[in-house]
């Protein structure tokens, strides 16, 4: 099992034809996720990577059935590429474009609150089962099928999550990068859930980082309703205040957002929060041995 | 994106929100010119820098004659202003901006942000205007209301009287607020703006609302759209490394430490940050090269860090996810001899193709040390630059 996305998930890719849309495809296909076409307007009668290019998101889903849509396409036009896939009627839309105004995002997320789609990001790598589905830019080569679930809201601090928990073994069941603007999709809430009644999750490793109070929300959530063990970590514990870190979501503002804050939350809620990124795989065999007394 | 007061003020102008008689002057010669415009005898002079507590660092003066005048525009001129939240190296004031000076019965806060928890936009106001409202927040909470705007009809007249009667306003005051607030609202809203803060908000002795002081930030993500704002960017106020990178395209934040950082991706490089302190070192800036790392961006990088005198130790941090480990150490090596790196540089190197990758690093010759993990990459580094500093 799996949350989200598996091997029957039909993924149609809005940017297909450009650059960014063209090479992840390739290796989303190289990986065996099952791409079933993509949009680019006006490119709506050409055949690209063997597959179909449609003009419309509403072409593309009569056509093809998809479920999911996966987004590359400038932060200019992101929004309505978003809009233009829920009006569509796909149920999870991945949107791994960075740079998108806060207004736009606003607004989408006032929107798919009526429409009930699922957004993963925006500004993330995007989500990936293992040996099943891939879709985003996370390199497939480092993951492998297992127990942990995963969910951050950085890129790399996610890969380095899925380097240890392979290496220990224990694999993923789904990998979920939530991205790093302010306004965004699923949360760390949302996933927390479907990995809490997942049957293969066994444990779960959170990668948060400075700025807002999701983690501090996630540790609440942790509390009350998770039961399998968790283990996590936060970036920016040496983030300098008012400065945002790289990420548009990540800057201490106001006395919160802090790093210890979101730590001493966490550890509160019984998490396994590990000293550095370098001990994320230690800690998570750290909290299934906790778990398991 | 900060804008200077001076700036924040003709766009609460241009959308009819009250402002002081003021002029922008950069040159203290010009200051006559400025005070016959605004008239009267006493005038505000306030030093135009992107940093906060600009009053208790003397950057804000009364001044009650044209001679004085124009001594305390000489003075802020050209000079550097060291406040508490610039400090240790102040910013450079470039323009003063002289105003009118009127009785002042009362001193009210109002901000305009996005709220991330409730994904909105927030009205915050307070009758404790002229103090720092995250102070208010903590001791005082019950004197600050917050209207929560609905994103499709934005903010409404209820919620305006909402605000202006919590705030103690009366008669036609009403009214005038509910004008200002739809007015900063739509401001915020059209000019794609993080943070519109006006602070105080006076109420004159003659019962008029007029904007004393206003903080601007604009949403970096939205300056594509926003040219006219873009254009108001003022580089002096940044940190001058911070400035070159910005133009370079690089994520790149200056800090007080020695070890320069080189990382792909934010979390990464905040988090490599975190791992220099808790083996003992102080890391010297925080750099995102982005994830599509090419030999050039490297360089660059590279350049930056090494503008800064106090690096003794460089940690390159790469996860390489789909770009393979190889083709990163070929633009590290690159890098290092096209920049002639002369501090020690760490290695951690992650992702397909390492083992070529660390092999290539320690057949280049160069000074570069090939670490086994992100641990073992802290350690020598923090090693290196305290060998160095010794």
């Amino acid at each position: 099992m799996s949350i989200l996305v598996n091997k029957n998930t039909k993924v149609l890719c809005q940017g297909f034809t450009g650059k960014q849309g063209t090479f992840h495809s390739e290796q989303a296909l190289a990986y065996g996720t099952q791409m079933v076409g993509g949009v680019t307007p006006g490119k709506g009668d050409q055949i690209h990577l063997n597959l179909p290019v449609f003009n419309t998101m509403r072409d593309a889903v009569k056509a093809t059935g998809a479920d999911a849509s996966v987004i590359y396409v400038p932060a200019s036009f992101a929004a309505d590429s978003i809009m233009e896939a829920a009006d569509a009627g796909v149920g999870l839309i991945v949107c791994i474009t960075e740079g998108i105004p806060v207004r736009d995002m606003l607004n989408v997320k006032a929107a798919l609150r009526a429409n009930g789609a699922k957004l993963i990001g925006p500004n993330c790598p995007g989500i990936i089962t293992p040996d099943e589905c891939k879709i985003g830019i996370m390199p497939g080569s480092i993951h492998k099928k297992g127990k942990v679930g995963i969910v951050s809201r950085s890129g790399t601090l996610t890969y380095e999550a899925v380097h240890q928990t392979t290496h220990l073994g224990l694999g993923q069941t789904t990998c979920v990068g939530i991205g790093g603007d302010p306004i965004k999709g699923l949360d760390f809430i949302d996933v927390l859930q479907m990995f809490q009644d997942d049957a293969a999750t066994e444990a779960i490793i959170m990668v948060g980082e400075i700025g807002g109070s999701r983690e501090e929300e996630a540790a609440e959530f942790i509390k009350a309703h998770v039961t399998k063990p968790v283990a996590g970590y936060i970036a920016g514990q040496t983030a300098p205040k008012g400065k945002r870190m790289g990420h548009a979501g990540a800057i201490i503002a106001g006395g919160s957002g802090k790093a210890e804050d979101k730590i001493r939350a966490l550890e509160a809620a019984g998490v396994v929060v590990a000293k550095s990124p370098a001990d994320l795989g230690a800690s998570v065999v750290e909290a299934i041995k906790r778990a398991g007394k | 994106m900060n804008l200077h007061e001076y700036q924040a003020k003709e766009l609460l102008r241009a959308f009819e929100v009250p402002t002081p008689r003021g002029v922008v002057v950069e040159n203290s010669g010009h200051v006559e010119v400025a005070s016959s415009y605004i008239g009267g005898d006493r005038w505000v002079v306030k030093a135009q820098i992107h940093a906060g507590g600009r009053g208790k660092a003397g950057g804000v003066k009364l001044v009650n004659s044209s001679e004085e005048l124009r001594t305390v525009a000489d003075e802020l001129l050209g000079k550097k202003l060291v406040t508490y939240q610039n400090a240790p190296d102040g910013q450079l004031v470039s323009r003063v901006l002289v105003e009118e000076v009127f009785g002042i019965a009362r001193e009210l806060y109002l901000s305009v942000l996005t709220d991330r928890e409730h994904e909105r936009v927030v009205v915050v106001a307070s009758a404790a205007g002229g103090m720092d409202i995250e102070d208010v927040a903590r001791d005082t909470p019950e004197k600050i209301i917050r209207e929560v705007c609905d994103p499709l009809m934005g903010l409404q007249d209820f919620q305006c009287r909402n605000i202006a009667f919590f705030l103690g306003l009366k008669d036609k005051q009403i009214q005038e607020a509910t004008r200002v607030l739809k007015a900063l609202y739509k401001l915020y809203m059209e000019s794609d703006l993080s943070l519109l803060e006006v602070n105080p908000l006076v109420v004159s002795d003659d019962g008029r609302l007029v904007a004393l002081d206003c903080k601007v930030s604009v949403d970096d993500n939205a300056l594509y759209r926003q040219k006219n704002l873009a254009d108001k960017r003022d580089p002096s106020q940044d940190d001058p490394k911070e400035a070159a990178a910005h133009a370079a395209g690089l994520n790149y934040i200056a800090l007080n430490g020695n070890i320069g950082c080189l990382v792909n991706g934010a979390g990464l490089a905040m988090a490599t940050m975190d791992v220099i302190k808790l083996h003992g070192g102080e890391p010297a800036n925080f750099l995102d090269v982005g994830g599509g790392a090419t030999a050039e961006t490297v360089a660059r990088a590279f350049k930056i860090i090494l503008s800064d005198d106090a690096v003794k130790a460089i940690l390159v941090n790469i996860f390489g996810g789909i770009m393979r480990c190889d083709i990163i150490a070929e633009g590290i090596i690159k890098a290092v001899q096209e920049v002639g790196v002369t501090v020690p540089v760490i290695v951690r190197l992650e992702g397909t193709n390492v083992e070529l990758g660390k092999q290539m690093l320690r057949d280049s010759g160069l000074s570069i040390i090939s670490a086994d993990g992100l641990t073992d990459a802290a350690i020598q580094a923090v090693a290196a630059a305290k060998g160095a500093a010794a």
